[in-house]
């Protein structure tokens, strides 16, 4: 009985998991540590969610992946949400990396764009001072499970003074609820580089349907003068449970911009952090989310600020219909020492059933005198003179509320200046609405 | 077929309040109708209740649309059987464009496969919005958010224009109006008047109907139809109020459901 287990792994077979990919000792044994841990300690504690009600142990097996010769081969709703004519592509299948492109040209200016298992294998020296180093293992029983059995995943390394112009693309998607997917994605931009790296991670509906589990792990590094742009949209299916913590560590006058759509038809477990570490290190975090049936989500953005004159700017849009709840937290931490620094948050739910539940929960915690901060939060019902109105000219109740949604969202998608973020956004909102 | 509407002993309810007590008209394609009244009558309820607006429960009585009951439909549906009801207060919907909106009220009429296009929507919509002495950036600009009273009129008639219905009902248009935005307004109106198209407009006051004739002219007091008559109605009740109206019928208080 699968469900009665408290833990989905254990030493031993994480191990042997690992040495049968080949993969370098030092990565073996981080597994086999975190799988014990994984086994002792507890999984997070968001506030007002109770997460150990979901089912958090579907972790599934590990699938052999199967290279793919073309896109083609891929289901028809993962190939459109593809770029056009992208030549930076990545594509996670359940357990693996199925394909993977990098240009000519970034290739030759040092550039690496690769899944992070091979990554491990060929660029050691590149990823072990920074895997698990942004979330530590020993976190929580999350962090642990993740570190235990992490597959596939993205691996970003920008040079110095490197700049990449166009989006570096990821697809991960599962089509099989009993294979394990737990992507692990790390992004390195040295100083003075500039990256934008976009990924979807979804599920195909149509044959994925049973119950499963999907524990992730972002981990950003930005050195000095760097900026990186990460766009993240997931649309996983209603077996699914997503549990993606997201975080990134900023140094002097470097910049992270988060983009994160949280559009899974399943519970829904969102934490994305900036940690601003050096002096004038800024961060963006724009979060939309709709939350249909009985979903529950606990959405969390931070910002830590160590560095003098940071700033960063969190905003979170989400939309509940039915009977779907969010708990929606912000937490702006300024650190002693940290003068000079602003941060700015606001969270805005609007409920389109009686059912539907939203709360938003600003937090600051200010430990330096000379900073400044502001918070704005509303929770509200949709306002049933606008859709009367809209009804008045011809338009269903449907339409009247697709419409009140869209533009609930409007100010936060419209501010996306990463193009393709913005595309599939739209197309996966539209998917999720039009569901 | 020409437009016929009828309403029947019209009731309808707020919070439990009566405030329709029974509303009886008849309007033909061509016709203009006028619902005059004092404030507090039942005038803006009628419009209201027509429309299906949610906080107005009909209670008995019937309104049909060339033979068909609009109070046993959905207000969307009202809509695309012909029905116009112009705003007094025209709800804000931030996020949503103008042209987004007027381009999905269009199509709400339209068969899925046959959408307008985009060049011809832009094409009508600029037209009818320069006819409106409109300036083209209200297209763009969010549904009624941050325009002034005037300017949310004039969108009023810009989407009565533009989803050519049969049985146009204007409450309070003029309200709030300057005397150039009245014209406008009213040209827009009049450019309408059409054999197929009925006119139901309700005002406090007679210098809208200075600039649109109507056919029929009704005074509304306590929730009902006290009088009718033509256009010289309209004219002795601008001259001399509404208290000979009140005396010839024995009214002390004309108005209904009041607290």
């Amino acid at each position: 009985m699968s469900t009665q287990l408290t833990t989905p792994t254990d030493r031993n077979s994480a191990e042997t998991l690992a040495r049968g990919k080949g993969e370098p000792d030092w990565l073996v044994s981080l597994r086999g540590e975190a799988a014990e841990l994984a086994g002792t300690i507890e999984w997070p504690k968001p506030e007002k969610v109770r997460i150990e009600r979901w089912n958090l142990t579907a972790v599934g097996s590990y699938e052999t992946p199967a290279a793919v010769a073309s896109l083609a081969e891929l289901p028809a709703n993962v190939q459109e949400l593809v770029a056009e004519g992208t030549e930076n592509l990545l594509v996670q299948r359940n357990s693996g990396v199925v394909w993977k492109q990098l240009s000519a040209e970034l290739a030759s200016k040092g550039v690496i764009f690769t899944d992070l298992e091979t990554a491990c294998r060929e660029h050691g020296d590149l990823v072990k001072p920074y895997l698990f180093q942004a979330v530590n293992k020993d976190e929580d029983k999350l962090t642990a499970l993740n570190a235990a059995i992490w597959n596939g995943g993205v691996f970003v390394y920008v040079p110095k003074n490197v700049e990449v112009e166009l989006p570096l693309q990821a697809v991960l998607f599962n089509d099989n609820a009993g294979a394990t997917f737990a992507p692990h994605i790390l992004v390195v931009a040295e100083a003075n580089s500039r990256v934008t790296y976009v990924d979807c991670v979804v599920t195909d509906k149509s044959k994925a349907n049973g119950e499963f589990v999907h524990p992730a792990i972002v981990e950003v590094f930005v050195k000095p003068g760097a900026l990186v742009r990460y766009g993240s949209v997931h649309s996983l299916g209603e077996g699914g449970v997503d549990m993606t913590i997201r975080r990134a560590v900023v140094e002097n006058d470097g910049r992270v911009e988060w983009i994160i759509g949280d559009l899974n038809d399943g519970h829904t477990l969102s934490d994305t952090k900036s940690v601003m570490k050096g002096q004038g290190s800024t961060s963006d975090v724009k979060v939309i989310s709709v939350g249909n049936n009985a979903q529950q989500m606990s959405l969390t953005t931070r910002a830590v600020h160590f560095g003098k004159s940071s700033d960063s700017n969190m905003i979170t849009r989400a939309v509940m219909r039915d009977s779907a709840s969010a708990i929606i937290n912000g937490i702006t931490k300024i650190e002693h020492g940290a003068t000079k620094a602003n941060g700015v948050q606001t969270e805005r739910v609007l409920m389109l059933s009686p059912k539907a539940r939203g709360d938003a929960n600003p937090i600051l915690l200010i430990d330096e005198d000379d900073v400044t901060a502001g918070h704005a939060a509303s929770v509200g019902q949709v306002n049933p003179e606008q859709v009367y109105y809209l009804m008045s000219r011809g338009i269903s109740r449907q339409d009247a509320e697709r419409l009140i949604i869209y533009g609930f969202l409007a100010p936060v998608v419209s501010e996306i200046s990463v193009e393709a973020v913005r595309n599939q956004l739209q197309r996966l909102l539209e998917r999720k609405l039009e569901g | 077929m020409a437009t016929h509407f009828v309403i029947d002993g019209l009731k309808a309810e707020i919070e439990g309040k009566e405030i329709l007590k029974g509303i009886n008209l008849e309007i033909k394609g061509g016709e203009i109708h006028a619902i005059m009244g004092p404030n507090g009558t039942g005038k803006s309820t009628l419009a209201s209740a027509l429309m299906g607006h949610p906080k107005y429960e009909v209670t008995a009585g019937s309104a049909s649309l060339d033979g068909e009951d609009l109070m046993e439909m959905e207000t969307d549906e009202r809509a695309r059987a012909g029905l116009f009801l112009a705003m007094q207060y025209p709800s804000e919907i931030p996020g949503v464009t103008n042209s987004d909106f007027l381009r999905s009220a269009i199509n709400a009429r339209r068969e899925e496969g046959n959408e307008i296009s985009l060049i011809k929507f832009i094409r009508q919509m600029e037209g009818k919005m320069k006819e409106l002495e409109m300036n083209p950036e209200f297209a763009h600009r969010y549904l009624n958010e941050g325009f002034s009273g005037g300017e949310k009129k004039r969108n009023e008639i810009l989407q009565m224009m533009l989803l050519d219905p049969k049985i146009v009902v204007l409450d309070e248009i003029d309200s709030g109006l300057d005397i150039d935005a009245l014209r406008i307004v009213a040209n827009g109106v009049n450019a309408m008047r059409s054999e197929d198209r009925g006119f139901l407009i309700i005002t406090h006051y007679q210098r809208l109907l200075n600039y649109i004739t109507p056919d029929f002219v009704h005074v509304m007091m306590q929730g009902r139809i006290v009088k009718s008559g033509g256009p010289e109605l309209a004219q002795r009740l601008e001259n001399e109020g509404y208290d000979w109206v009140k005396e010839e019928l024995g009214i002390q208080d004309e108005t209904v459901g009041q607290a």
